[in-house]
């Protein structure tokens, strides 16, 4: 038996910097550092637990829709551990949105060839979280989503799913999609071998023409959404800030008092 | 008048506040048609029917249960082809997104998530968003087939509008992928009595400071002197001092009360991509230095467990 395993991995501005919209209202990358999307580690590391629990032979395949630079994010990805990495890239891609992204996806799973999809719970910069059912549905697989827990036997995916109302167990036969939150487990580090070895791993290129999907289905001027204006916030006016000397509690219930929290 | 479908987030008839919502927003773009499915659909009726439904559409059977996602976008699909409505509101709820997602795909449309404002424009819908960890406020819409559009809780005050509410039975059928993902068990949270985090008007959050899961009960006396949602930060929650579910931020829930209280909590980022829309902000910390204080409208600069106590028997005394 085998199982091939696809992680689907974002490159995204660094969270920690200064992001910004460019003319085109779409993100500008110039001004910011990229990296491979936080939240997408735990879907490699899970990929990668999967693998070494398994009795099969596994395959990890990382696969991303994005610039030239987006190869930073599988290369990080294939450090971590992954076997190999497909990275879609197109001048017409610029500006897609999760409609657009989900089908150039999809085309490049089925391409690679999947029993399993593992994707993030959301990417950190458009923060959707829609992308993973997205794959499933168009797809034709089931979704198990949003998983804190999760593991793979015999054909079948399971896990556990934090609702706001309720934990639920979730069940689901393979091919199936499945996302992973933040609470599913750590993601480790690359170790040196694992870096020095990610430079041998193929990284395949792919355009649109390779997936069959038409430019007039993807790219800004195609999209299912229109962005017509982006304001940069306000900072917040200075706020008062007093030190605490003995009375810093009953400053702040007069403060509360003053706004009629109290 | 068009008519705007708004899918009913309810538990067991019980419409939760977000719908609510959603039905004083969806009466800016048209008359709100409303989807409400599963155990006690039909008991949501008078509710919904007080706040603007001019129809509640309902539908009950065990597989919105039992299969995950998929029996609902069946349903919503099909209401979808009856009605042929302008817009199609769904709360953003994580569950929410991806029916809306998946309903968006269905029919041939574009999906925006996680509005804080709507409003109608010329060419549809206009949402507005806010985005980056809240640095940034857009404004977007759907720019292909029917609007599709999820929107954030407290995006709105709800204002009853009384209609009509004729409760119609839906008709689904459910399509082969509905009963793709199994629910085999469900466990429900267990109720604390205080209002739910991302609908309370007053949140207040511990962070690392409060050092253990014990030292919680300064920050819990704090929010019920206030009535107010208990928040925590995610090392707070990773040291496994309160639950997952609590947690603010980027991967935890974004609030947006009218007051919102940080104790022994940085501001990293993160942090703030979930809070930094509310309206107050105010912050204990022994640090002068923690970037949460670049965000305050009053920030304390001490030890929280002198500070919150104060505040705590200062505001019941207040109380009386
Ligand atoms: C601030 C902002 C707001 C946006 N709002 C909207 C909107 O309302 N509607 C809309 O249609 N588009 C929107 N977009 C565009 C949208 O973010 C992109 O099309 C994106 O690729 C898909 O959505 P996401 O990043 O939110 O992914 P999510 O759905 O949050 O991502 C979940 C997972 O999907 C996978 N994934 C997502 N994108 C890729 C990729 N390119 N390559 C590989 N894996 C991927 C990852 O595993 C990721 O963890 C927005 C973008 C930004 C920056
Ligand atoms: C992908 C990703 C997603 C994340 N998502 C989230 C998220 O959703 N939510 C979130 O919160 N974080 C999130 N984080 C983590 C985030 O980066 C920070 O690590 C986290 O918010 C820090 O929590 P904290 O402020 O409680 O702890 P710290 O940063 O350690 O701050 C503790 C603060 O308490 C103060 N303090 C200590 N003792 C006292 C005392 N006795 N009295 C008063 N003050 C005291 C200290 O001065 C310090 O400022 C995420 C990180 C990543 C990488």
């Amino acid at each position: 038996m085998s199982l091939r395993i696809v992680v689907t991995v974002k490159y995204v501005p660094d969270a920690t910097g200064d992001r910004h919209f460019a003319d085109d209202l779409t993100v500008d990358r110039d001004d910011v550092d990229g990296l491979l999307s936080e939240l997408d580690e735990y879907a490699v590391e899970q990929a990668l637990r999967i693998s070494e629990n398994s009795d099969d032979d596994v395959e990890i395949t990382v696969l991303t829709v994005g610039p030239e630079d987006a190869k930073d994010a599988l290369r990080k990805a294939l450090s971590m551990g992954a076997d190999k990495a497909i990275h879609v890239e197109d001048d017409d891609l610029h500006g897609t949105d999760a409609i657009g992204t989900s089908l150039v996806l999809a085309k490049a799973v089925e391409k690679a060839g999947y029993d399993l999809v593992i994707s993030g719970m959301a990417s950190t910069d458009g923060t959707m979280g829609v992308v993973p059912a997205l794959l499933a549905e168009r797809l034709g697989v089931p979704q198990v989503t949003l998983l804190s827990e999760v593991s793979v036997e015999d054909g079948t995916v399971k896990g556990r799913r934090d609702g706001d109302a309720a934990t639920e167990r979730l069940e689901a036969a393979l091919p199936a999609v499945v996302s992973v939150t933040d609470q599913s487990g750590e993601a480790r580090y690359p170790s040196f071998k694992g870096i020095m070895a990610a430079k041998k791993k193929p990284v395949e290129s792919w355009d649109l023409s390779d997936l069959d999907v038409d430019a007039d289905e993807v790219g800004l001027e195609n999209a299912w959404t229109t962005v017509d204006g982006a304001t940069e916030r306000p900072a917040r006016t200075a706020g008062t800030i007093v030190k605490d000397e003995g009375e810093g509690g009953r400053q702040l219930a007069e403060f509360l008092a003053g706004q009629k929290f109290v | 008048m068009a008519e705007v479908l708004v899918y009913v987030d309810h538990a067991d008839g019980a419409v939760r506040k977000p719908t609510l919502e959603l039905l004083t927003l969806a009466r800016r773009i048209g008359d709100p048609v409303a989807v409400a499915l599963g155990a006690g659909a039909g008991d949501t009726a008078a509710t919904l029917a007080e706040h603007g439904a001019v129809r509640v559409l309902t539908h009950e059977a065990a597989e919105y249960a039992d299969y995950l996602v998929v029996p609902k976008v069946d349903a919503l699909r099909a209401a979808h082809d009856i009605v042929s409505p302008a817009a199609v509101l769904v709360p953003s709820s994580a569950e929410g997104k991806e029916i809306a997602a998946r309903l968006a795909l269905r029919i041939g449309s574009g999906v925006i998530t996680d509005a804080i404002d709507l409003e109608a424009g010329d060419q549809g819908p206009v949402a507005t968003q806010s985005v980056f960890a809240a640095a940034y406020t857009t404004k977007s819409r759907v720019s292909k087939g029917t609007p599709v559009i999820t929107v954030k809780p407290n995006s709105a005050a709800v204002e009853p509008a009384p209609a009509a509410g004729a409760v119609e039975a839906l008709d689904v059928t459910f399509s082969e992928q509905a009963t793709g993902t199994k629910v085999t068990a469900r466990t429900p949270r267990e109720s604390t009595g205080r209002p739910e985090l991302t609908e309370a008007a007053i949140v207040v959050s511990g962070g690392r400071g409060v050092n253990g899961a014990e030292n919680f009960a300064v920050i819990e006396a704090l929010a019920d002197s206030l009535g107010a949602a208990v928040g925590a930060s995610r090392a707070a929650v990773d040291a496994g001092w309160y639950p997952h579910t609590n947690q603010v931020g980027q991967t935890g829930k974004s609030v947006s009360p009218q007051l919102y209280v940080a104790a022994g909590i940085s501001g990293a980022i993160q942090h703030r991509a979930g809070m930094q829309t509310s309206k107050t902000i105010v912050a204990i910390n022994k640090d002068a230095e923690a970037p949460i204080f670049e965000l305050v409208d009053y920030g304390v600069v001490g030890d929280l467990f002198d500070v919150v106590p104060q505040l705590t028997e200062e505001i019941v005394a207040r109380k009386g």
